[in-house]
């Protein structure tokens, strides 16, 4: 691709910008301030990127990892503000993710140890894990307001803080599997996953760019299950206190 | 009252929530197998004080004894299932009568047992065709009378009930008062009653307390609603406050 036809895509940003006055919403700073950063954003991963597959230097391969972590931790914990020490227990949940999946993927000598192959795969698993502990944190938070009474009636009658919230806890962990597990249903029938696309265009084999598609999309089931399980099970024992009295219940009736 | 055996002693106690007093200096004993109702206006630290002996929350000073042992030294579970507590409007659990009845020995992993469970339902004045039914499907009286009941499974020696009838008709007031005191008989537990319905206090209670701001402002028996100084009290009774 030529630098002009790079520069005729900003034609899809002027089509937002033009409906967004048009109908007033609001929505042109926003629009911009979005364009310019991912500009500069994927310009400068993609100089670090060259610079990191160049040098083929496992310290490098390590510290862009780490800085993936770092920024999605910080991303989502925002998410979670009102669950003590949130943004440990999202790192180590993103830590864990990695390894595991990385140990499975390298020690079994599935894909090759090298930048070009680890590097892109972390993202997409860290980013996905982003995501679903985003998604399991929202579901949980709003869970746990709106069922204070219930959580309250079963340490009364004497249940451990794990059965107080077990209902809450599942049903946030399923909340946040689902999209995974469904966008996975219609996989290639609806939409042509990101990284496949990618490949294709490139002018890679379509058949080893579905290969590749489905080791990420198997990756991204265990990710997910990681994930929501890790961040929910890390969490719940801090809405509590070593008496075992929800923390929530200084909000309530006098 | 010489010859009472106190089931719950409070020490000098006060709770303070960031920088609201809601119990100030509270002292004061319930006594074993009586029923204390607790009067007062709204936002008087009522509801406070039950969820302190259940557990629910703690003593920012002071201390609570309960049966004479001091209220920390219990594990937190063992003492809620030996002081129950039935909190106004309690949630009932989606499924069944019968797996309302159940959740309390669930929470230990233990089963009950279908006669236990009819027994219950026959205790609290409910048939045991009831067992099998959704409990969301009923009315509020029933499903007052089934939180009691669940309380109950775990044979508590102290059962504390926050304003259980305000939401109720008459007819099920009624049936619920008589139902408190069945209990109070065929089990000899303490019971200790919130309500705002001071008539209900009169017919009910063994003992008073009148609570107002977080302060126990007057107690004892039935002989304070004539004899009571306290000109707010008064008010109170005369339903003026």
């Amino acid at each position: 691709m030529t630098y002009t036809s790079l520069a005729l895509t900003l034609i899809f940003v002027l089509i937002p910008l033009i409906l967004s006055r048009t109908l007033q919403l609001g929505l042109e700073k926003d629009t911009i301030f979005a364009t310019v950063r991912s500009i500069i954003q994927l310009l400068a991963v993609g100089y670090v990127l060259k610079f990191v597959f160049d040098s083929d230097s496992y310290i490098y391969i390590f510290l862009m990892i780490a800085l993936m972590i770092v920024a999605a931790t910080l991303n989502a914990r925002k998410k979670g503000k009102t669950i003590r020490g949130i943004t440990w227990k999202i790192a180590t949940t993103l830590i864990i993710v990695e390894v595991v999946t990385q140990s499975i993927l390298l020690g079994l000598n599935i894909v090759p140890a090298t930048a070009q192959y680890i590097i892109p795969i972390s993202g997409m698993l860290i980013g996905n894990s982003m995501v679903l502990s985003i998604l399991f944190l929202n579901r949980f938070t709003a869970e746990i307001e709106s069922n204070k009474d219930s959580i309250e009636l079963i340490l009364s009658l004497g249940g451990t803080p794990k059965q107080a919230v077990h209902t809450q806890l599942i049903n946030a962990i399923k909340a946040s599997m689902i999209p995974t597990i469904e966008s996975q249903k219609t996989i290639g029938l609806v939409q042509l996953p990101g990284m496949m696309s990618g490949q294709i265009i490139g002018g890679a084999d379509p058949v080893v760019a579905v290969q590749f598609q489905i080791l990420i999309i198997f990756a991204l089931l265990t990710t997910a299950a990681l994930s929501s399980i890790l961040v929910g099970f890390l969490s719940y024992p801090t809405l509590f206190n070593e008496r075992i009295q929800f923390l929530e219940a200084n909000n309530q009736k006098i | 009252m010489d010859n009472l055996e106190t089931s719950i002693q409070f020490q000098n106690v006060s709770y303070q929530r960031n920088e609201t007093i809601i119990l100030n200096n509270v002292s004061g004993d319930i006594y074993k197998g009586k029923i204390t109702a607790l009067v007062g206006p709204s936002g008087a630290g009522k509801t406070t004080l039950l969820k302190l002996c259940n557990g629910l929350i703690s003593p920012t000073n002071g201390d609570i004894l309960v049966e004479h042992k001091h209220i920390t030294d219990f594990e937190p579970t063992s003492l809620r299932r030996q002081v129950g507590i039935v909190l106004q409007n309690a949630p009932i659990i989606r499924g069944s009568v019968f797996e309302n009845l159940a959740l309390p020995l669930k929470l230990q992993k233990k089963n009950l047992s279908k006669d236990e469970a009819t027994a219950m339902l026959t205790t609290v004045g409910l048939e045991d065709s009831f067992l099998n039914r959704d409990a969301s499907d009923l009315s509020g009286g029933q499903k007052q009378k089934l939180a009691i009941a669940r309380t109950l499974i775990n044979r508590p020696k102290i059962l504390l009930m926050d304003e259980i009838t305000s939401a109720l008709d008459p007819i099920s007031t009624n049936e619920i008062e008589q139902l408190i005191v069945n209990i109070k008989e065929k089990y000899g537990v303490t019971i200790v009653w919130i309500t705002h319905n001071i008539e209900q206090a009169k017919e009910l209670g063994d003992f008073i307390w009148v609570m107002m701001k977080g302060q126990l402002i007057e107690s004892g028996d039935h002989s304070i609603f004539s004899s009571t100084r306290n000109i707010k009290v008064q008010q109170f009774f005369e339903g003026k406050i």
